[in-house]
């Protein structure tokens, strides 16, 4: 038997279709509709979890994403100045805290900061926001220094010798010169690292929360252990992708734009 | 006696192993128009940006006005408002206008206002005839046009010393006969001028004074017609022959 090369894939590629549309229908006829729709998107269920959902899970979602971002851009920014400092201390320390922060995972920080500093020291965190949001914005700092360094160091030398040039100060270059063009080069990494936030915040519910400042992912578990039914988790998941989604189509659409302005 | 306005003694600049200036002395009299010129790799780039300390120098001493910009203790970035330089790549700074451009520097380290700072800029960039691009971006703009801002933006300072850096070498043909227009007219006005140059017409048509680098070193200094007209040294026939073979 003798097939040319075009024609040999040809067959091939139509196998899998066939071999896909097949298992599709006998998973379609398979599934029992009723049951899994009954277990994992019950109307009524769906219908109870509104407003508490918005009001409650998802304003504290937002609030702990937010704190723990802005914390996280400031820490961020200040520790990739530190690693391209001419001072090796600090480039040390940034580089070590980087290091540690982004090789333990947020889980653990988690634990270890919301309930291992009370129980070695005796303090108290002041409240459940900050418990969350502080720990969450170490981490985030870590990876987001990253980012501003890359940033940083995208922008061409020659910004900074113009700069200096004209008898700006290397803080003064920095801060009018260097960094604004750094931050929009690094919109659509930060814009990602926000939606990663967002997602992180579900852990901070490990640290145990009360009833008004439980996020989205807390709210659907504990749904599910009202209603003996996943639809509760379902709805956390979609409320996710409503914030989710979005952001990460804006950063895809930002670098498209970034690209092209850049030809 | 004349005004020495530059000095530079004994310069030496090393990167890693690299011997880059091997003992450089040269003299810039206030009104001066000193253009350097020699292979690449000879080290005039280097010399320049030594002239307002973008590169440390590892020995020797450097002068602006008096000044020993060389010295631990200088204010350098005092030191480097008495400079203004123009780099190949124009470094405009791209997420400004032109007239933001041409008006950080006063607004930002002469503390100046925004309307005395505009009111400057614009005359600035009527001079170097772009005042109806103030408004626009640096990638809206030619490469001719970008370096002209780029002469506005440091003649801003109104530096005693204005410093070129191959200025012309990333422009196309075409472009690069504004730019020299500028670059003259400025000559003329009796701007003090240190110009890195490959533009041989130019620098016998403008400068005072020729500089012939090869090898880290100064070959040949003296007036243009004898440097380019007569060069008395192998090193620089050799340089010169190479370059009208190249025209």
């Amino acid at each position: 038997m003798s097939l040319s090369r075009r024609q040999r894939l040809r067959l091939v590629r139509g196998g899998v279709y066939a071999a896909t549309v097949v298992a599709l229908v006998l998973i379609l006829l398979a599934v029992d509709w009723g049951a899994l729709g009954g277990a994992l998107f019950k109307w009524e269920i769906v219908r109870d979890q509104f407003p508490d959902i918005l009001t409650n899970a998802l304003r504290n979602t937002v609030i702990f994403t937010i704190f723990g971002f802005i914390g996280g851009l400031s820490l961020g920014l200040l520790l990739a100045i530190m690693r391209l400092s001419s001072v090796k201390p600090y480039r040390w320390f940034a580089a070590t805290y980087i290091e540690v922060l982004r090789g333990i995972p947020l889980l653990v920080t988690l634990l270890i900061l919301g309930f291992g500093i009370p129980i070695a020291t005796g303090w108290q965190w002041p409240n459940p926001y900050i418990q969350g949001s502080v720990p969450l914005a170490l981490v985030a700092g870590a990876y987001i220094a990253e980012t501003v360094r890359a940033g940083i160091e995208a922008v061409p030398r020659g910004q900074m010798e113009a700069a200096r040039s004209l008898g700006m100060s290397y803080t003064r270059a920095m801060a009018t010169i260097i960094i604004p063009q750094a931050f929009r080069i690094i919109v659509p990494p930060l814009t990602n690292e926000f939606v990663l936030l967002i997602k992180d915040t579900s852990l901070i519910s490990v640290l145990g929360v009360t009833a008004s400042t439980l996020d989205l992912a807390r709210f659907g578990r504990n749904g599910v252990n009202d209603t003996a039914n996943a639809t509760p988790l379902v709805v956390a998941g979609l409320v996710y992708l409503a914030l989710t989604i979005p952001l990460t189509q804006l950063a895809a659409w930002m670098e498209r734009r970034s690209k092209a302005g850049r030809r | 006696m004349t005004d020495v306005l530059v000095r530079i003694e004994s310069l030496h600049k090393r990167f890693a192993s690299n011997h880059v200036l091997r003992g450089i002395n040269l003299e810039v009299s206030r009104g001066e128009v000193v253009c350097i010129i020699g292979p690449s790799g000879s080290g005039k780039s280097t010399l320049l940006r030594c002239v307002n300390m973008l590169e440390t120098p590892t020995e020797g001493k450097v002068f602006v006005d008096g000044v020993e910009l060389t010295d631990p203790d200088c204010d350098l970035d005092r030191a480097r408002t008495s400079t203004g330089m123009v780099f190949q790549s124009f470094n405009l700074f791209a997420h400004m206008s032109v007239l933001d451009n041409v008006t950080i520097a006063l607004r930002k380290v002469l503390k100046q206002d925004r309307a005395t700072a505009e009111e400057k800029a614009k005359k600035l960039l009527a001079r170097v005839g772009l005042a109806e691009k103030a408004s626009a971006f640096p990638a809206q703009l030619s490469g001719g046009q970008q370096q002209r801002v780029a002469i506005a933006r440091a003649l801003a300072m109104e530096p005693k010393v204005m410093l070129f850096d191959e200025a012309t070498s990333a422009l196309d043909p075409e472009l690069v006969g504004d730019v020299l227009r500028v670059m003259r007219e400025l000559a003329e006005e009796g701007m003090t001028m240190l110009v890195v140059t490959h533009e041989m017409d130019f620098a016998r048509g403008v400068a005072d004074r020729v500089v012939f680098m090869d090898g880290g070193v100064v070959v040949e200094d003296g007036h243009p017609d004898q440097v380019i007209g007569n060069p008395r040294e192998e090193r620089t026939k050799q340089f010169l022959a190479n370059v009208r073979q190249r025209d």
